[in-house]
């Protein structure tokens, strides 16, 4: 057995996602601070600050290491300070459930993961990632598959793509909601590094379905995660489900990069790359800070339910305004920052149709046009999300009673926000610097490259070469904006009157009258009815048999994944355990056939490892 | 300078003219019912009498309804300037393509969904959901046809639509699908009516309802450049233009008259299907959008096979 090694490994992918887990964790940090004021006893609080620290260094070590054993063990860490942080508020029955199912998906992943490395071990003998690199190009082709599948499971149940995100929707609203923005903004996206690291960099891209396979479970995983954040109705398990959603955005920039790799193209695979690394910092950017805005309305409602929200951009202006700004960067609006990431996603599948042949030119265009179905929903779900929460009048006394949230708080906030405008008017320098890290990662030699005509516009090469600039663009709906600002109010001289919202001619409505979130959804629970598959109940409350009294109507979708996968699997788990349990009936002598069978087993097998 | 005397021209082109194309569609519908019909310049009547009245707002709205209608009109303008008029290149080739053009629309959109949620009306939470529901299913679609042109031409530019070559069975089904796609994001008969103010029914018009005076104003106007954006694009790829020397005064003038008369065929197809088709429920869009998405899927594929 070798001795572990504890060399770091600081190439640029490597300190890319080390300056993502820093760019979100620090504004988080700060935020806490706020957050966790009154909220805890102030041993729980050293806790808390404990467990922060070792889980932002237990990330950087994952990103940082050179030895796939090292690399497990820091993976290992991080998931579990991470479980310690999900069950943090321990009083609440939820935290344990969401605890529980987090660990066990975890392992899960794990154990994959372990697979894959003792296969590669098994060629390179030695754990080091460059003595791996190496021996990986003489890996039978058969052997590659199967290693880049258990990658994929590992790694995807970390990622949570669909099906195996189910953790993740219980796991990130009960954190505290500086650890939701981090797991979400950051954690999440080690899984990302993982399958880039070791998929792309060490085992090296075999064949083009590897790509494809990952497209097919990219796209699955946005819709069904932005159709399940639709229907959502807790803040924060709606930004959890979204967070999903985005996973998928981020792995179709990566499954085409690898699509790509396999059918030679270096300048679309370092392209496409690009642009899934440019989303995953913007979803790192705008997830953190939607959750740190989702727990400040926690924080200064108790509530998470969307339904008893409303008003709050009268009562808390500065979170509204923060909120907004991650809102519409999630929802691709220009200049913001998802706006150049989707663009340029959509812009790699358009331009890779175009040179691949036969039927992936359909293929990619389909997909292209599920991701636009994707963002189109996304933007319903985060005008839902915007809409009930903070504007219109409070639904309840949570609501109305809200105050805005402290400085330290706001802070953080306010930070995310400014980046989101940041990454998204800065997207030549971004993407330059992206290059480098895809090329690190490739391996592909880009100093023939380039995406961008000057330090404004970004250039993608084409039959005749298609640009985008963000700066420009902002200013000229900036410059619009002022202008027609300044032409009406010199044009229209008549005064504004303030009076009720039109209430028909009846009497004054309030927030009973006002559309809610499952309202608002309705929609699209008809549209997408085959999948999730909604029913109702309701119930006459009788005072006698003439009078009805009242009448109770619920709504509910019904949770697929939950219900025909993981409810069978656990019960034959169950059952299996129970048979198992025969195996150990407490008899000695049975005992000590199984030693002997062990070792007669180990004997025979030995030789051959 | 040249540069921007025609950004400024070509906005001031798209404000003046295209509430008349409103208005001759209006126009046109009505004689085709067999009625008299208001006005052709009615639409700006109507604009002018919103602009001089004064605004009643609700107590309950926040900033959000306020800012709203200046968004909606600039990015209605900001689009605008996406789109080949006076020249084959668009004023701001540079800044971005077919693509954008739809980013940017849908900023406007989701303001005017805040902006109608911001009243706390059922009025406005129903256009809103109504418009972001009819949106995201327009979006796949849209995609789809975007594609398949850019198949043909190898770029998202809109400047490239202009084509010397003949033109293919892709790009017919294409610019069908994209006439349909504007049918729905215009919000006309079948799947939004603008006609009418029943609450069963409206679309855009719920969104909007609480807004009066010059708001009001700012946003149809909005309507009315969004309506001339889509008919421009589809023009531009039903109807392509071989090369023309546009400093020759009779190039200049066949270039003109050959886009006023293909923007006009387009409006002539619209105020037929209006006047032919009835208003659909609202679920039954999605069959009609899912339609446009086999469309552009069969767009693509003839595209593929360069028919």
């Amino acid at each position: 057995m070798e001795s572990l090694n504890f060399t770091l490994l600081l190439d640029p992918l490597g300190l890319f996602f080390i300056s993502v887990i820093l760019l979100i964790s620090l504004p988080s940090a700060v935020y806490s601070l706020g957050y966790l004021k009154g909220e805890y006893s102030s041993a729980k609080k050293a806790l808390g600050w404990f467990l922060l620290v070792l889980f932002i260094a237990s990330m950087t070590l994952v990103v940082s290491v050179s030895n796939a054993l090292v690399f497990l063990i820091a993976w290992e860490l991080m998931s579990l300070v991470s479980y310690f942080l999900v069950v943090f508020d321990t009083e609440h029955e939820k935290s344990i459930q969401a605890g529980t199912i987090y660990i066990v998906m975890t392992h899960l992943g794990s154990a994959f993961l372990m697979a894959a490395l003792m296969i590669m071990y098994k060629y390179a003998h030695t754990f080091d990632f460059f003595a791996i690199k190496n021996a990986c190009l003489l890996m039978p082709a058969q052997v590659k598959n199967i290693v880049f599948l258990l990658f994929l499971i590992g790694f995807g149940t970390k990622a949570g793509i669909v099906p195996l995100h189910v953790w993740l929707p219980y796991a990130h609203p009960q954190a505290p909601s500086h650890i939701s923005s981090i797991m979400s903004g950051v954690m999440i996206k080690t899984a990302i590094y993982g399958l880039i690291r070791f998929v792309i960099f060490l085992l090296g891209v075999n064949s083009w379905w590897w790509g494809g396979l990952i497209l097919v479970l990219a796209l699955i995983t946005c819709l069904v995660g932005v159709i399940y954040a639709l229907m959502d109705r807790d803040l924060k398990r709606l930004l959890a489900y979204s967070s999903v959603e985005n996973i998928g955005i981020i792995l179709l920039g990566v499954g085409l990069s690898m699509l790509f790799i396999a059918k030679d193209m270096p300048y679309l695979a370092i392209f496409s790359l690009i642009a899934g690394l440019y989303h995953l910092v913007n979803h790192a950017i705008f997830k953190g800070l939607l959750f740190l805005c989702a727990g400040s309305v926690y924080k200064a409602c108790g509530t998470r339910d969307i339904e008893k929200l409303g008003g709050l951009i009268k009562k808390m202006p500065q979170t509204a305004v923060y909120f907004l700004l991650g809102a519409m960067a999630i929802s691709a609006l220009p200049p913001l920052n998802g706006f150049v990431s989707e663009w340029l996603t959509l812009q790699a599948f358009f331009l890779g149709a175009f040179k691949l042949t036969g039927g992936l030119k359909l293929f990619l265009g389909i997909c292209a046009s599920l991701l636009a179905l994707t963002g189109g929903l996304a933007a319903a779900c985060f005008v839902k999300a915007f809409g009930i929460v903070f504007l219109a009048l409070p639904r309840s006394n949570y609501a109305s009673q809200a105050k805005e949230v402290s400085l330290s708080m706001r802070v953080g906030m306010f930070f995310l926000a400014s980046l989101t405008v940041v990454f998204g008017l800065a997207a030549t320098f971004i993407v330059g610097w992206l290059a480098k890290v895809a090329a690190a990662a490739t391996g592909i030699d880009i100093s023939r490259m380039s995406f961008a005509l000057n330090n404004l516009t970004l250039s993608l090469k084409s039959v005749k070469n298609v640009y985008l600039s963000s700066p420009l663009l902002a200013l000229i709906l900036a410059g619009l904006g002022f202008t027609v600002f300044i032409v009406y109010r010199l044009l229209s001289k008549e005064k504004t009157l303030v009076d009720n919202t039109w209430d028909c001619g009846y009497y004054k409505i309030g927030p009973r009258n006002e559309y809610t979130s499952t309202a608002f959804s309705k929609p699209f629970r008809i549209a997408f009815s085959f999948f999730l598959l909604p029913y109702r109940k309701t119930q006459k409350i009788r005072e006698s048999f003439y009078h009805v009294k009242s009448f109770a109507y619920e709504t509910y979708t019904t949770p697929v994944f939950k219900k025909y996968i993981y409810k069978p699997l656990l019960t034959w788990v169950l059952g299996s355990a129970r048979l198992m349990r025969r195996l150990q009936p407490g008899s000695i002598h049975l005992y000590l056939t199984y030693i002997f069978l062990a070792l007669l087993l180990l004997i025979i097998f030995m030789p051959k490892f | 300078m040249i540069k921007i005397s025609l950004i400024i021209l070509q906005l001031l082109f798209f404000i003046g003219v295209a509430p008349l194309l409103s208005g001759l569609i209006t126009k046109l519908k009505n004689n085709l019912r067999m009625r008299r019909g208001m006005s052709i310049l009615q639409p700006y009547y109507n604009l002018i009498k919103l602009f001089a009245k004064g605004q009643v707002v609700s107590g309950t709205t926040s900033w959000i309804f306020k800012i709203t209608p200046v968004v909606v009109i600039s990015s209605a303008l900001a689009a605008a300037l996406l789109v080949p008029v006076f020249i084959f290149s668009t004023p701001l080739h540079f800044t971005g393509d077919f693509l954008a053009l739809i980013f940017i629309f849908s900023l406007g959109r989701f303001f005017l969904a805040l902006a109608a949620l911001d009243t706390g009306s059922a009025f406005g939470g129903m256009g809103s959901s109504r418009e972001m529901f009819i949106s995201s299913l327009v979006e796949p679609a849209l995609c789809l046809t975007v594609f398949s042109i850019f198949l043909q031409f190898g770029s998202t530019d809109i400047s490239v639509f202009k084509s010397s070559t003949p033109i293919s069975v892709s790009s017919i089904i294409g610019a069908i699908a994209l006439f349909l796609v504007a049918i729905a994001e215009t919000s006309r008969i079948p799947v939004d009516n603008q006609e009418t103010h029943l609450e069963l029914t409206m679309i855009h018009e719920a969104m909007v309802l609480e807004y009066s005076g010059g708001a009001l104003a700012l946003i149809e106007l909005a309507a009315h450049i969004k309506q001339m954006i889509w008919f421009l694009l589809i023009a531009q790829i039903i109807f392509p233009v071989q090369a023309v020397d546009l400093s020759s005064p009779g190039g200049l003038f066949f270039w003109t008259g050959w886009q006023i008369a293909r923007v006009l065929l387009i409006a002539g197809a619209v105020s037929l299907v209006e006047v032919s088709v009835a208003k659909m429920r609202l679920f039954r869009a999605i069959d009609f959008l899912g339609f446009v998405f086999v469309l552009g899927i069969i767009a693509s594929i003839c595209a593929i096979l360069r028919v």
